[in-house]
């Protein structure tokens, strides 16, 4: 190939690179290794893991959930086809993919009870994020209320990217659980308003008084929505909201250590070309069969350049095609009965738990699903630590998400003591009675 | 054609019949499934006692009802109707679509990596802890950088990051500055990232042999410059040559160099973007440093910076703790949140598991595998280019990097055929076409990336097919392409005139 290109070494194809500035001596790596011995050390740093729900029962949620995912999701969204293609720039050998994405957009608009749904973002913090920019777009105005029951990393995302944007985020605190709608009432320009359902500590917020709120500043309505919870509650889109987001990492991806996770992303028909991402539509082929093609891309990066309505590029087909694999095996009555099952197990622990000396929760008597914040009476970090010994992971300490000063959702007692607990349908009531009987023993 | 060449042509025709597939929905029957769940002994409290009424969903969501045969044979159908890179080559310019090891796959399915929950203290969590500061301290050395944050889960994402870097930078030194260079080539999440950085672009043009004028860029610098946003190689492929002196007159009006690293490929292990005079640089892992695409995502975007941005970068940062002596203190790694960092920018700690993939890639190829990962990428990119010299005009006639950008614009004006009717065309000769319409400074652009791992046959495969594909055009049949696939060329304008973006909007 080199006397093709009449060339006596592969050096001189990179003369245009200027002499100085070549690496000299090499990089500073080591030499590479055999397959083998590369898989021995991962797997040597997998086994210093030691929160692995293979070893430590997972009561740990926070926006991360152990959920139950069958061998045949991993099959199908194992599949060469789906995991080695690139995005389907070229639709007449990317059908596949597409189908399955527009199934997968389907299923959203379904759970959330909006027409539209977009073919996936990063993770549920970029959503809400591309939602906030979206609403302040749509209404002109900077002003975004945001409760502060939204998951506080996502808080801190959207808090860290309206650097840029010059957006002004206003943090409406929590009273056991609930948003303080009132304590923001002086707040002027108000655009959008931002709320989590079940917010990040379990509690059902007051929905129809978010969109009272809504309609009266004429702000966007956008509900962070937990994607498992959603089989059983009643949807963004019947409560009013212009825009749902939430974290779908709970349909097929395993934990993961917090990524590759999947960002949903649904609106309403009125805000279709403003949204973020990529779309994949229906059309016809040239022969009048159906086909599918991403679609409206004029919105996007790569055509509209710095007028685009997001910089996103790379999504995250793989895990939205898992999602439509996951939702497809769950089905209609499945996606029931794990919400079902899910609120049966966080209440039967959450009664036990409470029965614990010295413990209490932390929301009052404020509706809860999906999780739930606990005071313990020790700090929770220090629970969390003794229960490992015992083969729990017991939660998430309030400390690590708020910070040990506690900020609008949790005060600093409360961020020191208190605990957030899931409880998944893969739970056994085995499993949750040695963990109370472990934590009333951890926290004496 | 003979079916049975050596190279990587795959078949193009689905393996059985061209009927379409029923979507999910079409398949549903009432009173079938697939779910099974755990026996978990808890009773079964009525849902009514467990969610107040006014919360309570009216009706079920209506997903679908299918056995898990069904569900099978829908899912498999479906990725029969899709083009992969373990398919056959995929020499999409700008993309680098290289096979990815299987063993970097089977360092994400372990386990022990796979099934840890992210919020977990950091002592139950070590070795994720250390697989992280690995890649980070490799990403450091290959990139000639200080420091880097992983969070970014992908290029734009990075490119905000990098942004917003600059944004602190500026505050820091308190200054307001208001502008950032980019090149016309450039990527469109460049400029799409800049605006939402709060930033004004400003283009600058290139010159005659595809790389920054650099005459026209000290045009527009001035100490509102914040930055310049440069890929390097460029976009056509090119080295920009001038490098040393561009950055040199950016840091002088006091801006800084941000390194977009979607083309990295072209120079690992032979120059360091650091080593330009960059001082901000995003590397996208799942096009250097192989993780599969995933039809689109997921992907990777660290960021890494020179020692003067580090303070600013994202937290909390996965780092290596001093070694107190003290054995109640046995933890090697921790987190640190940087004293004036910019703050999160995902929800966790980035896309975990495709860090741990390139890792591995990383630990695979080592310091010399590395480098003949970009000599040969380059070498491949230069064969095709002069072997397709007399069918297709090349843009920028002059040695290219990892990518070679022709026009078809000629072919075009003499037969009619666009660079769009060539990737049509292509697709019917068993290939995944190259890049079209991109970059935008060329007439009818087709972008060849044809990676270092495709084989001699295999170039020499697409480069004969894109010789057939010219030769079709001359008789006007690229027109009807593609006929092979499971569909034809697909009516994008019906799809964006009358939107169908679900099932349910059909009817």
């Amino acid at each position: 190939m080199l006397a093709f290109l009449g060339l006596s070494s592969l050096d001189e194809l990179f003369v245009a690179i200027p002499a100085a500035l070549r690496i000299a001596g090499g990089l500073g790596l080591e030499p590479g290794l055999p397959e083998p011995d590369v898989l021995a050390r991962a797997r040597a740093r997998a086994d210093a893991n030691r929160a692995r729900t293979d070893r430590l029962v997972c009561f740990a949620g926070a926006g991360a959930y152990d959920h139950e995912v069958p061998p045949v999701v991993r099959a199908l969204a194992g599949r060469s086809e789906f995991v080695t293609a690139y995005t389907p720039y070229q639709a007449e050998v990317a059908q596949g993919g597409l189908q399955a994405i527009f199934e997968f957009q389907t299923m959203v608009s379904r759970l959330f009870g909006l027409p539209i749904a977009n073919a996936s973002l990063y993770d549920g913090a970029s959503a809400v994020v591309e939602a906030v920019n979206l609403g302040v777009g749509a209404t002109g105005r900077s002003g975004v209320l945001v409760s502060a029951g939204l998951h506080p990393h996502w808080r801190a995302v959207l808090s860290t990217f309206a650097a840029g944007t010059g957006h002004r985020l206003v943090e409406v605190p929590l009273e056991e659980g609930r948003t303080r709608w009132d304590q923001a009432a002086d707040e002027t320009e108000v655009g959008v308003v931002v709320v989590g359902y079940p917010n990040y500590l379990g509690c059902l917020e007051d929905m129809a008084a978010v969109r009272a709120l809504c309609d009266q500043r004429g702000a966007l309505m956008v509900v962070a929505a937990d994607p498992v919870a959603a089989g059983v509650l009643r949807s963004p889109g019947d409560w009013g909201a212009d825009v749902a987001v939430g974290e779908g990492q709970p349909f097929g991806t395993p934990l993961s250590f917090g990524g590759p996770y999947l960002g949903l992303f649904a609106c309403s028909a009125a805000h279709v070309r403003r949204l973020p991402g990529r779309l994949v539509g229906e059309t016809l082929d040239a022969d009048g069969r159906l086909a599918y093609v991403t679609t409206l891309r004029a919105r996007e990066q790569d055509i509209r350049r710095e007028k685009a309505t997001s910089n996103v590029c790379t999504n995250q087909t793989l895990m939205a095609l898992t999602a439509a694999v996951q939702l497809g095996w769950l089905g209609t009555t499945g996606l029931a009965e794990i919400a079902t099952r899910c609120a049966r197990a966080t209440r039967y622990c959450r009664q036990a738990l409470v029965g614990v000396a010295g413990v209490e929760p932390l929301t009052g008597t404020t509706p809860v699903v999906r999780e739930f914040a606990l005071r313990l009476p020790v700090a929770a970090r220090v629970a969390v630590e003794r229960l490992a010994e015992e083969g729990f992971l017991a939660g998430v300490a309030l400390e690590d998400l708020v910070g040990p000063g506690g900020d609008g959702s949790v005060g600093k007692e409360a961020a020191t003591h208190g605990l957030l607990v899931a409880v998944t349908e893969r739970r056994t009531r085995d499993e949750i009675d040695r963990f109370v009987a472990a934590l009333d023993k951890a926290v004496r | 054609m003979t079916g049975a060449a050596a190279g990587g042509r795959a078949s193009s025709a689905p393996l059985i019949g061209r009927d379409s597939e029923p979507t999910l929905f079409e398949l549903s029957r009432s009173g079938r499934s697939s779910w099974q769940l755990p026996t978990t002994g808890i009773e079964e409290t009525p849902l009514d006692e467990l969610v107040p009424p006014e919360h309570r969903r009216p009706t079920n969501v209506d997903v679908a009802e299918v056995s898990e045969r069904d569900l099978v044979g829908h899912f498999t159908r479906l990725s029969h109707r899709q083009y992969s890179i373990d398919l056959g080559a995929y020499p999409l310019g700008s993309c680098t679509m290289k096979y990815n090891p299987k063993a970097c796959d089977a360092v994400a399915g372990l386990a022990g990596l796979e099934s840890v929950h992210p919020a977990a203290p950091a002592s139950l969590v070590q070795g994720w802890l250390a697989t992280l500061v690995g890649l980070e301290d490799a990403l450091c050395e290959l990139s000639g950088m200080a420091a880097a944050t992983l969070q970014p889960a992908a290029g734009a994402a990075g490119e905000l990051t990098g942004l917003l870097l600059m944004r602190a930078y500026d505050a820091a030194r308190g200054e307001h500055r208001r502008r950032v260079i980019i090149p016309d080539s450039a990527h469109g999440t460049n400029p799409a990232s800049v605006t939402l950085g709060g930033y004004e672009v400003t283009t600058v043009k290139s010159d005659a042999r595809g790389c920054v004028d650099v005459h026209s860029l000290r045009d527009v610098l001035d100490t509102d410059v914040a930055g310049m946003m440069l890929t390097n190689p460029n976009t056509l492929g090119l080295f920009e040559e001038d490098i040393v002196e561009i950055a040199a007159a950016v840091h002088e009006v006091g801006g800084l160099m941000y390194y977009d690293g979607a083309n990295l490929n072209a120079i690992l292990g032979m120059v360091r973007p650091g080593d330009m005079g960059f001082d901000i640089v995003h590397l996208n892992l799942h096009k250097t440093f192989a993780t599969p695409h995933g039809g689109g995502g997921p992907g990777a975007g660290p960021v890494a910076v020179a020692a003067h941005l580090a303070e600013f970068l994202p937290g909390p940062r996965p780092v290596r703790l001093q070694d107190s002596g003290d054995a109640d203190q046995p933890l090697r790694y921790g987190w640190h949140t940087p004293a004036h960092s910019i703050g999160r920018v995902h929800g966790w700690h980035g896309n975990a598991l495709v860090l741990a993939r390139a890792l591995a890639y990383i630990e695979i190829h080592g310091r010399d595998g590395l480098v003949r990962v970009a000599e040969r990428a380059v070498l491949n990119a230069n064969w095709i280019r002069k072997r397709l010299s007399s069918t297709f005009d090349v843009a920028f006639d002059r040695p290219c990097m990892h990518e070679v950008v022709f026009s078809a614009s000629a072919l075009r004006k003499r037969t009619g055929a666009s660079a769009l009717d060539v990737a049509k065309g292509l697709i019917e000769e068993g290939f995944h076409p190259p890049t079209v319409a991109f970059p935008l400074i060329v007439d009818d652009a087709l972008m060849v990336e044809p990676t270092e791992t495709e084989s001699y046959e295999t170039l020499a495969a697409l480069a004969e097919a894109l010789e057939r594909v010219a030769a079709r055009a001359e008789s006007g049949e690229l027109a009807g392409s593609p006929r092979t696939t499971p569909v034809r060329r697909v009516d994008e304008a019906r799809a964006a005139r009358t939107l169908i973006p679900t099932f349910d909007a059909r009817r």
